[in-house]
């Protein structure tokens, strides 16, 4: 851990990261790069790639991606100064627009919005997965995707049953 | 959809959404999306399909993770802002001790081979998840306003733009999502003609 680590200056730079988050917080990455292995020189390329396995391998939303640099950066205040900043600003304005629009629920703008926007948020979910799954390439990874696919949207089996099953077969090396 | 709509549950208390939303997060293994979909839909109840899309249209285009956005939107629908941070709050705490403890042991494990190949499986399952999600979620068009053959227009410019071409996300919100949502207030001023005709 770095003994001077400016977490104040942290927290600035992240909390305008925030509100450039549209599509996940995983979309400022490349900016958080710069920030934290770049300018300020907290994080080494390893370090700042492992956080974003550690995130994506562990339960609970992929965001924590950014308290993970946080305390590698700097301990606990370093994860409390990383966090705060990505979700601060986000938070609010979610909540605003979550009034603003339930107030405003028959009004045809926001009916529009809502219809027009649903066959996107789905396509964003199928390209989310393309995406995932082109990372790895290979026909074995490919079939496990196809088959955890098939069996989440025809079968009621348990989401961490299908989990397991995927780490126990990625753990034999079969993927 | 009606049926649908009139079976809906609603949690009891903040506490009941904090739980909810905490075991929620624990399943949710290289995304919440996929488990966030089933919990609150199927297993609890407490929104339709069509709200859930509704939620995430809103989570997808603010700025935020948009799990994390879906979660104070739920929240707050059913108990104003203390449900909001009761979800929110059940969606993280928790999670991040977890992430917290295992980035502290990961040096570890790191190139411990059968931890690699786990994490490589359970990413391949991961990216199932969320397509199985999204071709579940597909039946909630079948009464958009905006009609079967423009919907399937739009999914599949919006996938091929995303996955295929990889532009920007913010491009194709301001391009396709404005193309959409004047294509879906035209036909609801349609529907609002026709209907005040026939009544």
């Amino acid at each position: 851990m770095p003994p001077s680590v400016d977490l104040l200056s942290v927290f600035g730079h992240i909390l305008l990261l925030s509100l450039l988050a549209i599509g996940g917080a995983i979309t400022v990455a490349p900016d958080m790069h710069r920030l934290l292995v770049g300018e300020m020189g907290l994080l080494s390329d390893v370090q700042f790639n492992a956080s974003i396995a550690i995130a994506q391998a562990s339960p609970g939303p992929n965001v924590l991606f950014v308290a993970v640099m946080g305390y590698q950066a700097a301990g606990l205040p370093g994860a409390a100064a990383t966090l705060a900043g990505i979700m601060l600003p986000s938070t609010a304005l979610a909540l605003a627009a979550a009034r603003w629009s339930h107030a405003r629920r028959d009004w045809r703008a926001v009916r529009a919005f809502k219809a027009g926007m649903a066959p996107i948020v789905i396509a964003l979910m199928f390209a989310t997965g393309w995406i995932l799954s082109a990372e790895t390439p290979g026909w074995r990874h490919l079939l496990l995707t196809v088959a955890a696919a098939v069996l989440v949207s025809r079968t009621r089996l348990h989401l961490l049953v299908m989990i397991a099953v995927g780490a126990i077969i990625g753990g034999l090396g079969w993927v | 959809m009606t049926d649908e709509t009139h079976s809906l549950a609603r949690p009891s208390s903040e506490k009941e959404l904090f739980v909810a939303f905490t075991l929620l997060a624990l399943q949710g293994f290289g995304g919440v999306l996929a488990v966030a979909q089933r919990v609150l839909c199927e297993q609890k109840r407490w929104l339709t399909k069509e709200q859930f899309v509704e939620i995430l249209a809103f989570g997808q285009v603010l700025p935020g993770p948009n799990v994390c956005n879906v979660a104070l939107m739920v929240g707050d629908r059913f108990f104003g802002w203390r449900g909001a941070f009761a979800a929110l709050a059940g969606m993280m705490a928790v999670p991040l001790v977890i992430v917290l403890a295992i980035t502290a042991a990961y040096s570890q494990y790191a190139s411990n081979p059968v931890v690699a190949g786990a994490l490589k499986g359970m990413g391949a399952v991961a990216a199932g998840l969320i397509v199985g999600t999204a071709l579940k979620l597909m039946s909630a068009l079948r009464t958009n306003p905006v009609g079967i053959p423009a919907c399937t227009v739009l999914l599949v410019s919006a996938f091929v733009a995303v996955a295929i071409l990889r532009w920007p996300l913010v491009w194709i919100l301001l391009g396709l999502g404005t193309l959409a949502c004047l294509l879906a207030w035209r036909r609801l001023r349609a529907d609002t003609a026709a209907a005040a005709e026939g009544g």
